[in-house]
C-alpha cells in the first residue's frame, strides 16, 4: 500500500510540478472561453474588403431597363463594405469586362416580371464565390421589397400584417414525480451547459489519457520499468500510475474552477462598477449566448440565480462521469503504451480509443437539440460513450434508473478493461522490438502467469 | 548452503528456446558468475531469477525452500539496459525506487547519503540524470540496487560502460559487499572480471548450462597438465633430459638471460617426477604449473559444445 502511494505521489508531483502544468492551469481558463466564444467572434466578423454590385433590371423580353426608371432602384441598403449601383443592362461581353477589368465585385440581374411570380430566379454573376452573408443580404431584400409591393397592390399596409403578427414564448413544463408540472427554465443555458460538460470530459479523456499512454512508453524505453517491477506488481505499477494522473486532471479541472469563478469575482467586483442586481430569469433566458462582455454577464447573472442544489447534481455527476470515463479510457491508453516501443507505433492501436470518443462528440452535438432521444439516450447508456453523451441529459433530469444504470454499466466496464489492460501490460512493457499485433496481444490476454 | 538455486529451468519463447533444463546452484557469500556467449539465454535466466518472466517448467529455491513472491524484497537487481527516469532528479529517484523497495522516506535518505559520499557524488543530488554522463548515471543506478542491503544481488554486466577507474571502484565494492555476507550473481563476458571476483560459476550456451562449479575445480578439471620452468642453463639442454612422458612445447631466451621452458607431462607423472628429472642438471629458479585462465575454458567449452 506504502508503494503503491509512493507510485501514485510520484506521478502526480512530478506532473504537477512541471512549468507547461502551470501554463495550461492558468491559461486554461481563458483558452477555454477562447474556444466556446470564438466561433460565434469569427462568425460575426466582417469581411472588410469594399465591394461594389452593379444591379440591372430587364423588361419581360428581355431589353434593358434604364436606370431611372427601374421598378427595382434603391431596393438594396448600402451598409458598410457594400454597396450597389444601378446601371443600364449590357450583354455577357460587357460584363465580363466590368468583372475583370473594372472594380465590380458582382453583377445581379433581374427580371422586373418576377413581381406576379410565386417562385422566381436572380442571376448574380461573380468571379469569386460570393459569401452566404452577400445572397442572404439579396435574397431577403428582394424577397421584402416584393412582399411589401404585393401588399400595397392588394391595399393591405404593412403596419397591417404587423399587428396581425404575434411572437410566441413556449414554456415547456414537465409532468414532476409528485404529480405536479414544473416549468422548465433557461433551456438553452441547460443546453449549453450539457454540451460544455460533455466537451470537458472528452478532451479530459484524450488529453490525460494520452498522457497515461505517454508515461507507460517514457518507463519502457528508458528500461526503469525493469528495476521497479522488481519491486513492486506491474498492476499495481499500472493503476498507480492512472490514479496518480487522475489527480492531476482534478487538480487542474478544480483550479480551472477556482480561477473562472475568481476571475470572474473580480472583474464584477472591480471593473463593472454596478451593484450585482438580481436579474429576471426571463431577461438571461431569452438570450444566453449575446455579444461580448454584456452577454458573458448575462450568462453569469442567469448561472447565478440557479438553485445550489443543481451545480451540487451537476458537479457530483460530472466527477463521477469523468473519473470513471478517464479510468476507463486510462486502462485503454496504459495497455496500447506497453504494446508499443515508441509513440509513432500507437497509430494502429488507437482506432478502438478514438472511434467511441468521437462518436460521443458527434452524439453529444445532437444531445444538445434533443437530450431525451432514442440516439442518445443508447449512448449515454453504453459505458464507452456514456461519459460524453450523459453530460447533455444531466442538466435535464434524467430518469433516476437511467442514470444509476448508466453509472453501474460503467464500473463494470471500468473493472473488466483495467483488469484486460493489466494483462496486456504486464508482458508488453517487457517486450521490446517487435511489431505486435492484436494476434498477438490476445495471446498475452489469454497468457497465464 | 546455498542461497539460491533454480533447477531444471526450461523456457520458450514463441519462436526458440531460450533455456533448457538449466540449473545453478549459488553458494550463500560467493560471487557466482553467469557467462556465455551473446544470446545463450543469461538475461532471461536472470529475468526468472527476478520473477519479471515466468519459467514454462522447473523450480526456484531461496534459502533451502521453494522461492516465494515476497522474496523479490530481498533482491537486488541491475539489468542489463540500465534505466532511470532522465527528467527525475537523481536524488528524489533514488529515494522513489528505494521506497519502492520497501525503505522508508528517512533511511532510505540516510543511506542514500552515505553512498553518495563514499562515491563523492553529493552535488548530483539535484541534478537531472538526463544531465549526467552515461557512466555517473550507472553509479547512480548501482547505489540505488545495492542500497535496501539485499541478501542476494543480481548484476547483468555490471562493468560495462564504465572505465577502468570506475570499473575497478566498482569491483572493490563487490568484494566489499561478499566481505558482508551478501550473495551475488553476475552476468559477463569479460573474463577478466570472473578471475578476479568469481567464487563459481555456470557457462550457458545455446540455452543449455554447460558447465558449472567452483572456479578452482573447474581449473583443475581442465588443466592440460602443462608446467612452466625458468631456469639457468644451455639451450637444448632440457630436451635432451626429456623421455617420452614429458614434451617439450616451449623454450625461450627471456630478456634478463634466464630461459623460460613449457612442458607437458603425461597422466601417470606428478609436478615432482618432471623436477627429479631436471633438477640435476640446471639451476631451476622458478616452477609453477599453468592452469588454464577462464578465457581458455570458455573457448574450449564452448566450441566442444559447438561439435557436440
Amino acid at each position: 500500500m506504502n508503494k503503491i502511494f509512493a507510485i501514485i505521489s510520484r506521478e502526480y508531483i512530478t506532473r504537477v510540478r512541471k512549468r507547461a502544468f502551470i501554463i495550461m492551469t492558468i491559461l486554461g481558463p481563458l483558452l477555454f472561453g477562447t474556444i466556446l466564444i470564438a466561433p460565434y467572434k469569427l462568425a460575426s466578423m466582417e469581411d472588410t474588403s469594399d465591394k461594389i454590385i452593379a444591379v440591372m433590371e430587364f423588361d419581360s423580353t428581355g431589353a434593358p431597363v434604364d436606370p431611372d426608371s427601374m421598378l427595382f432602384k434603391g431596393i438594396f441598403p448600402d451598409k458598410k463594405h457594400l454597396s450597389f449601383q444601378y446601371l443600364q443592362g449590357v450583354n455577357d461581353a460587357t460584363m465580363q469586362v466590368m468583372l475583370e477589368e473594372a472594380s465590380y465585385y458582382a453583377i445581379l440581374t433581374i427580371d422586373n416580371s418576377i413581381l406576379n411570380k410565386k417562385e422566381a430566379r436572380v442571376s448574380l454573376f461573380s468571379v469569386k464565390q460570393p459569401s452566404v452573408d452577400l445572397e442572404t443580404y439579396i435574397k431577403q431584400n428582394l424577397e421584402g421589397f416584393i412582399f411589401v409591393k404585393n401588399l400595397e397592390r392588394d391595399s393591405i399596409s404593412p403596419s397591417q400584417i404587423g399587428a396581425a403578427q404575434t411572437r410566441i414564448d413556449l414554456v415547456s413544463s414537465r409532468l414532476n414525480k409528485d404529480g405536479g408540472f414544473k416549468e422548465q427554465k433557461m433551456v438553452d443555458l441547460k443546453r449549453g451547459i450539457g454540451y460544455a460538460a460533455g466537451f470537458l470530459i472528452y478532451f479530459f479523456i484524450f488529453f490525460f489519457g494520452a498522457m497515461v499512454m505517454r508515461g507507460v512508453i517514457e518507463e519502457k524505453t528508458n528500461r526503469v520499468v525493469e528495476v521497479i517491477i522488481t519491486s513492486v506488481r506491474p498492476f499495481q505499477l499500472m493503476m498507480g500510475k492512472i490514479i496518480g494522473i487522475a489527480l492531476v486532471g482534478l487538480t487542474q479541472f478544480l483550479a480551472w474552477v477556482l480561477l473562472t469563478v475568481g476571475i470572474y469575482q473580480f472583474a464584477v467586483d472591480t471593473l463593472m462598477d454596478t451593484p450585482q442586481t438580481p436579474q429576471t430569469e426571463q431577461v438571461a433566458g431569452q438570450s444566453p449566448v449575446g455579444s461580448g462582455n454584456e452577454g458573458l454577464a448575462g450568462i453569469f447573472d442567469a448561472l447565478s440565480t440557479i438553485e445550489w442544489q443543481f451545480y451540487v447534481y451537476l458537479l457530483g455527476t460530472f466527477l463521477f462521469y469523468f473519473l470513471f470515463g478517464y479510468l476507463l479510457y486510462g486502462a485503454m491508453f496504459g495497455a496500447i503504451g506497453s504494446a508499443v516501443d515508441s509513440e509513432t507505433d500507437t497509430q494502429q492501436f488507437m482506432l478502438p480509443v478514438t472511434i467511441p470518443l468521437i462518436l460521443s462528440i458527434i452524439v453529444l452535438v445532437q444531445a444538445i437539440t434533443n437530450p431525451e432521444g432514442q440516439l442518445v439516450y443508447w449512448f449515454s447508456i453504453i459505458p464507452f460513450t456514456s461519459p460524453v453523451v450523459m453530460m447533455a441529459r444531466i442538466p435535464f433530469h434524467p430518469p433516476v434508473a437511467d442514470i444509476i444504470l448508466s453509472m453501474v454499466l460503467l464500473v463494470i466496464t471500468f473493472l473488466a478493461m483495467t483488469w484486460l489492460a493489466g494483462k496486456i501490460y504486464r508482458t508488453g512493457i517487457l517486450m521490446y522490438g517487435k511489431k505486435v499485433s492484436y494476434r498477438e496481444i490476445l495471446k498475452w490476454i489469454r497468457f497465464k502467469n | 548452503m546455498n542461497i539460491f538455486e533454480a533447477l531444471n529451468i526450461d523456457k520458450s519463447f514463441s519462436n526458440h528456446q531460450a533455456l533448457n533444463n538449466v540449473s545453478i546452484h549459488v553458494p550463500e557469500g560467493s560471487i557466482y558468475g553467469l557467462l556465455g556467449p551473446n544470446g545463450a539465454g543469461k538475461t532471461t535466466l536472470l529475468r526468472i531469477i527476478n520473477r519479471i518472466t515466468a519459467p514454462d517448467k522447473g523450480e526456484l529455491h531461496f534459502k533451502g525452500r521453494s522461492f516465494l513472491p515476497d522474496d523479490i524484497y530481498r533482491l537486488g537487481y541491475l539489468p542489463e539496459e540500465r534505466g532511470l527516469y532522465k527528467k527525475m532528479k537523481v536524488g528524489e529517484q533514488a529515494v522513489y525506487l528505494s521506497r519502492l523497495k520497501g525503505l522508508s522516506k528517512r533511511d532510505a535518505v540516510q543511506k542514500l547519503r552515505y553512498w553518495f559520499e563514499k562515491f563523492e557524488m553529493t552535488h548530483w543530488w539535484d541534478k537531472k540524470i538526463e544531465e549526467l554522463s552515461k557512466g555517473m548515471a550507472q553509479k547512480v543506478q548501482f547505489i540505488v540496487t545495492v542500497l535496501h542491503e539485499p541478501e542476494l544481488l543480481i548484476f547483468d554486466e555490471p562493468f560495462s560502460g564504465f572505465d577502468p577507474v570506475n570499473a575497478s571502484l566498482l569491483k572493490s565494492e563487490v568484494l566489499e559487499l561478499r566481505r558482508k555476507g551478501t550473495s551475488i550473481i553476475f552476468s559477463t563476458h569479460d573474463m577478466a572480471s570472473v578471475e578476479e571476483l568469481c567464487d563459481s560459476i555456470t557457462l550457458i550456451d545455446n540455452s543449455k548450462a554447460i558447465l558449472e562449479g567452483a572456479v578452482s575445480d573447474l581449473k583443475q578439471q581442465f588443466k592440460a597438465n602443462l608446467f612452466e620452468i625458468i631456469y639457468h642453463g644451455d639451450a637444448g639442454i632440457i630436451n635432451s633430459r626429456l623421455n617420452g612422458s614429458y614434451t617439450l612445447t616451449q623454450d625461450d631466451q627471456l630478456p634478463d638471460g634466464s630461459r623460460r621452458a613449457m612442458i607437458q607431462i603425461t597422466e601417470d607423472k606428478k609436478g615432482n617426477d618432471l623436477i627429479s628429472v631436471l633438477v640435476a642438471h640446471l639451476n631451476i629458479l622458478s616452477f609453477r604449473e599453468v592452469l588454464p585462465s577462464m578465457n581458455e575454458i570458455f573457448i574450449q567449452a564452448v566450441s566442444k559444445n559447438k561439435k557436440a
